[in-house]
């Protein structure tokens, strides 16, 4: 008797924690959806509401008007770039210094150390690093968002705790055939750090992909602001996306609102991201628990 | 260490050091160079002029802060955010993760975990649209309250004060509600089956389970991020913030990090914003040590 009862509350719980479970994926999948269903659809004819499931009335026309606009294509070109050149150069970067940081025997690394762990609690703040930005002259400089983002003490720390774990006979022996540390970085602790190499490389290119703000705070050159930049100023200021449809050779005004160029822009932003980002799920947990473990 | 043996080490790490020293030298232009820049909040700096020639003026910004008309408004939405999302964006994340763990089927638990991190993965400025978009007058929100007769007119929430702070807490959660399970999932992972398995003899249901062996298993982890969490209440999401603010919604949505950006960046007044980023700063470390040092005292764990 006193099993049955049990297995019956066992039966009501697994119930209705999935349920739980499915409505929070509808909760967290719905709102993106949405955008896609409404970036699809006739512009004129989603003003009309209700559209909820599946386009109503099926249009490319709002794809067609971002992927013409040059505004566009060259912001997609410098958050590619961006992307590409920031990941890799910071990544080197502060793998570099940290190999380096790791070695216990090195002179002054205590407070090498000292130093870095200081700028995780402490920092100048927003305008003191806008007047630097501004006496490197890096306002409207592409390399702003490569350099101010070159090193950071906090992927530091994930790097050495991977390092510390490698084996040591590699190193000894390659430095016994004559090899020096540089060398041993680049051909031995390298190759044996992808791991963390590909998580820190995660986590990099997804905030140079996804970041907006310096584009908005160092940049006034539309020529090199990057798409989440772009898509702020549009988020911001709807005007500016209404001249966008409006613009000579564009699209009829009547077929695409600014909304659904928002929308389609958001999108095509979004799409490459929610391609990759499940086949490296195993990184990034990985780099998570790290990073909270050591930091 | 005499001159000599240093002198040999130098020699024998001269490729540690050329690794080292760049790191050194990008710390010292990028993170100690804006620390020195502080001292602008205590001279009359004019753009024009370098720091060094700016004329020292003691305390007379920090003094303007504290008196700004808009101080007690800034610091309760800067707290206040802090405080809701503390109460209640800190605990789902558990709640989420020990649900999660408790489903049965390993394939449906792992297609979940990875919808879940999927808004993470976004970028404010697209969240944040899509908020716009779903709050506006003629957006889903209004669409769907008014077709179930809840208002009679449209509500411009997003343009609204008073709906602010809700708009700022549902879509934090909403985004890192699973990124930030993460931590708590490998946590539970890490306790030891047999204790469970010894607990199912005894009698004891799930529930049970759950509040006398799955959470005091993970009460170490959440006490440290327990401790980020309250240290980090002076910083707002600027992120976040700087997407969904509008002049309409001012009254709710300045925080600190906006008025700094607001004072120095759109007005120019570097020195006073300077003061003001300053006070966060401070405030901010305060609140990080005292909640290690009182942690520490009750429960013995702590962050350092």
């Amino acid at each position: 008797m006193k099993s049955n009862r049990r297995t019956k509350s066992e039966i009501v719980f697994d119930t209705v924690n999935v349920l739980v479970m499915l409505l929070i994926c509808f909760v967290l999948l719905y709102p993106i959806w949405y955008t896609v269903v409404h970036s699809f659809n006739d512009a004129t004819d989603a003003m009309m509401g209700h559209l909820y499931w599946w386009p109503r009335k099926f249009s490319l026309d709002s794809y067609k008007a971002v992927f013409k606009s040059n505004e566009i294509f060259t912001a997609f070109g410098i958050t590619a770039a961006r992307t590409l050149i920031g990941t890799v150069t910071s990544v080197f970067f502060t793998a570099m210094v940290a190999y380096g940081l790791s070695k216990t025997e090195l002179i002054g690394r205590k407070f090498f150390m000292g130093m870095g762990i200081v700028t995780m609690f402490f920092s100048g703040g927003l305008i003191p690093t806008f007047l630097l930005i501004k006496n490197l002259n890096l306002l409207d400089n592409f390399f702003v968002y490569i350099i101010p983002s070159l090193f950071s003490f906090y992927n530091l720390i994930i790097f050495q705790s991977f390092f510390r774990e490698l084996p040591k006979e590699l190193e000894e022996s390659a430095r016994v055939d004559g090899a020096n540390d540089f060398l041993i970085f680049v051909r031995i602790i390298m190759p044996l750090s992808k791991a963390v190499l590909a998580t820190i490389a995660l986590f990099n290119g997804v905030y140079h992909w996804n970041e907006y703000f310096s584009g908005v705070i160092y940049i006034n050159n539309t020529n090199i602001q990057p798409i989440q930049t772009y898509l702020y100023r549009i988020v911001a200021e709807a005007s500016s996306a209404e001249m966008m449809a409006n613009m000579p050779g564009g699209v009829r005004s009547t077929t695409i609102s600014s909304q659904s160029i928002k929308l389609a822009t958001m999108v095509v932003t979004t799409f490459p991201i929610v391609c990759i980002y499940p086949f490296l799920q195993k990184y990034f947990v990985k780099g998570m628990l790290l990073g909270s473990v050591k930091g | 260490m005499n001159w000599v043996k240093v002198r040999r080490k130098l020699i024998d790490q001269k490729y540690l050091l050329l690794m080292v020293i760049p790191g050194i030298i990008w710390m010292l232009i990028f993170n100690y160079t804006p620390m020195y820049g502080i001292i602008i909040a205590f001279k009359d700096y004019k753009i024009t002029k370098p720091i060094s020639e700016a004329e020292w003026v003691g305390l007379k910004h920090v003094i303007e802060f504290f008196k700004d008309e808009r101080f007690f408004l800034i610091l309760k939405n800067t707290l206040g955010i802090s405080f809701l999302k503390l109460i209640i964006g800190f605990p789902l994340p558990i709640l989420f993760a020990i649900m999660l763990n408790e489903v049965k089927h390993n394939r449906f638990k792992k297609v979940v975990q990875t919808i879940s991190y999927l808004p993470h993965f976004l970028s404010w400025v697209v969240l944040g649209g899509i908020m716009i978009t779903w709050l506006s007058e003629s957006g889903l929100l209004n669409e769907l309250l008014l077709s179930m007769g809840l208002i009679k007119e449209a509500i411009p929430f997003i343009a609204k004060s008073e709906y602010f702070w809700g708009v700022v807490i549902v879509s934090d959660i909403w985004k890192e509600l699973g990124w930030n399970a993460i931590i708590y999932l490998a946590a539970i992972s890490g306790i030891d089956q047999s204790m469970y398995e010894a607990a199912t003899v005894d009698g004891a249901g799930r529930l049970r389970k759950i509040w006398n062996i799955t959470l005091p298993s993970i009460a170490g982890t959440i006490t440290i991020l327990l401790i980020l969490a309250v240290g980090n209440m002076m910083n707002s999401n600027f992120d976040q913030i700087f997407v969904l603010k509008n002049t309409l919604n001012a009254d709710a949505s300045d925080v600190i990090d906006i008025f700094v950006y607001r004072m120095g960046i759109q007005s120019g007044r570097f020195s006073f914003a300077t003061a003001a980023g300053l006070f966060k700063s401070l405030t901010a470390v305060v609140l990080l040590v005292s909640t290690n040092t009182i942690v520490k005292k009750i429960n013995n764990t702590s962050l350092f």
